[in-house]
């Protein structure tokens, strides 16, 4: 995992771990202390639902500058090598959740032609690199929900 | 007292090798001192912005050691409109009667690079490819164009528009006008946006010297009076740059450039519909159609018509980034700002050449938007 205490893992039904500011309700991603609204530092650990809506995207079609992006795709430089090493370009987007918060995060859909503003996404993780030892490094994405049509 | 403006200074924009981005910065000062008629032992105090310089006030050793104090200010991609804002409240204030606001910088080639926690956000948000100030404006122009109903066709003429304005503009960076096909030719870098849609960090440098405005007429028979400059950070429940989630309140939340531009019209006492020229930030081409609509020029959906019918053309009702904006001329950030002011300077004198508005415009608008969610508003006038 690229970071404890993100996402719930291993999982059937991964989710997104928030927190909620006992003081003001305010719910946050990631885990944040101090509140971002009322700065109270009681805040107590929520589990967002497993699903919510894609609010906004946008595609990822250059290497992003490394550091900070450690992705093993395309990090022979250049244009990549045509191998299995070429960048792979990915989607982002913005999931609103019931809970009230609009999270940012990698879309396992690439293309933007099948995703639209307002379909149902749900919580996947994901590999998205390699570490030193050829093991995947697993972060969370947002899925298009399978077998629901487009909003 | 109100400040104005009696000395504008720009650096070409673009790339020059060899050249520091102080070198450029004291030329810059060079050219606003003369443009003001004055020297350097006369200026009381200035502030000046920039990114890759870490000590920019040592300036100072390119222009004369005189002991005059010189603020080092920044603010991500508005800093010039702090500089402008900071010089012109010395003067306000009292505390100067000739005040300097100086930009400049020298980035490395492509997207801006850093590590997350600089910006205050978790180590796997740059690890996982989520750290780009790209995504944003891909974000947010692709929400706004689904909700107000905006065609890539906008972009693209957004885009050619502020090409063509650089190529009749000598100190612009990409003067090479461009067809609104060959802008929805390039590649796609963030969907809807394309290559070409886009501004690039590049060099430069600028400055403008401002004085008391009861004293100004001994120096320019057309001074430029600052009627406001006022800068505005996110507020909670806004979708801002450079963040990992935001919460959906009951009510929506206005975006920094909303709040700086409602204040920068009350400080000043015009309205939307008195601005003749304006300088909009755009970082790509979907940020100068939103934020047409968020400094109150028009209202959301409306920049579909207004585009298509060349409002915001040097002609048209309403000039936008007439010496080509961030698109034509690139983004050296602490500089970026002051040539926005330089440009709208040189439009209320009427010497703009090529560029020139028609119609004596009287009041002009600068604005500014960056990392990490901080809008800066400059209002000017004859």
């Amino acid at each position: 995992m690229v970071a404890d205490g993100v996402f719930t893992w291993p999982a059937e039904e991964p989710r997104l771990v928030a927190s909620r500011c006992r003081s003001c309700g305010l719910v946050s991603f990631p885990v944040s202390s101090p509140c971002l609204r009322c700065a109270g530092s009681d805040v107590a650990d929520l589990l967002l639902s497993p699903a919510g809506t894609l609010w906004t995207f946008t595609t990822q079609g250059f290497r992003p500058p490394s550091p900070p992006y450690d992705g093993t795709d395309g990090a022979g430089g250049g244009d990549g090598d045509g191998t299995s090493s070429a960048f792979m370009p990915y989607a982002v987007g913005c999931v609103e959740f019931p809970e009230g918060i609009v999270v940012e995060g990698r879309l396992t859909e690439p293309d933007p032609a099948r995703l639209r503003i307002g379909q149902p996404m749900r919580v996947a993780v994901v590999p998205y690199t390699r570490d030193a030892d050829g093991r995947d490094v697993l972060t969370f994405a947002f899925a298009p929900e399978a077998g629901k049509g487009h909003g | 007292m109100e400040a104005a403006i009696v000395g504008v200074g720009l650096h070409a924009f673009g790339r020059f090798p060899g050249v520091s981005a102080m070198d450029m910065g004291a030329e810059a000062v060079r050219l606003a001192l003369a443009d003001a008629g004055l020297t350097w032992s006369r200026v009381q105090g200035g502030f000046v912005g920039s990114l890759e310089v870490a000590n920019p006030d040592a300036i100072v050793g390119r222009l004369g050691l005189s002991g005059v104090p010189l603020w080092g200010v920044f603010n991500g991609c508005a800093t010039a409109g702090t500089a402008v804002a900071m010089a012109a409240r010395a003067i306000e204030t009292g505390a100067l009667d000739v005040a300097i606001a100086i930009g400049m910088d020298k980035h490395p080639r492509g997207a801006f690079a850093a590590h997350p926690s600089v910006a205050g956000l978790p180590e796997w948000f740059g690890r996982t490819g989520l750290f780009l100030t790209t995504h944003f404006f891909g974000m947010k122009i692709q929400r706004y164009m689904h909700e107000h109903g905006i065609s890539e066709r906008s972009l693209a003429r957004v885009a050619a528009k502020n090409f063509r304005n650089a190529s009749a503009n000598p100190k612009a960076w990409r003067r090479e006008p461009l067809t609104e096909e060959a802008i929805l030719a390039s590649p796609v870098l963030n969907h809807p946006l394309r290559q070409y849609m886009y501004c690039g960090p590049d060099e430069g440098a600028a400055a403008v010297v401002l004085c008391r405005a009861d004293r100004a007429r001994e120096l320019t028979p057309t001074p430029v009076r600052v009627l406001a400059s006022e800068l505005r950070s996110r507020r909670l429940g806004a979708f801002e740059v450079n963040s990992t989630s935001f919460p959906v309140l009951d009510e929506p939340t206005p975006s920094p450039t909303v709040d700086a531009s409602r204040a920068a019209y009350e400080r000043a006492g015009v309205g939307p519909e008195d601005v003749d020229v304006a300088q909009l930030q755009d970082t790509d081409a979907g940020s100068e159609i939103i934020h047409l609509a968020e400094n109150g020029l028009c209202k959301d959906g409306d920049q579909e018509g207004l585009l298509a019918e060349g409002a915001t053309e040097i002609g048209g009702r309403l000039p936008v980034n007439t010496d080509g904006g961030l698109l034509g001329n690139g983004e050296p950030i602490g500089a970026s700002g002051l040539r926005q002011i330089h440009e709208l300077v040189l439009q209320l004198r009427g010497t703009a050449g090529s560029r020139q508005v028609p119609g004596r415009p009287r009041v002009a608008y600068a604005h500014l938007y960056g990392a990490p969610g901080v809008s800066a508003v400059t209002i000017l006038s004859t």
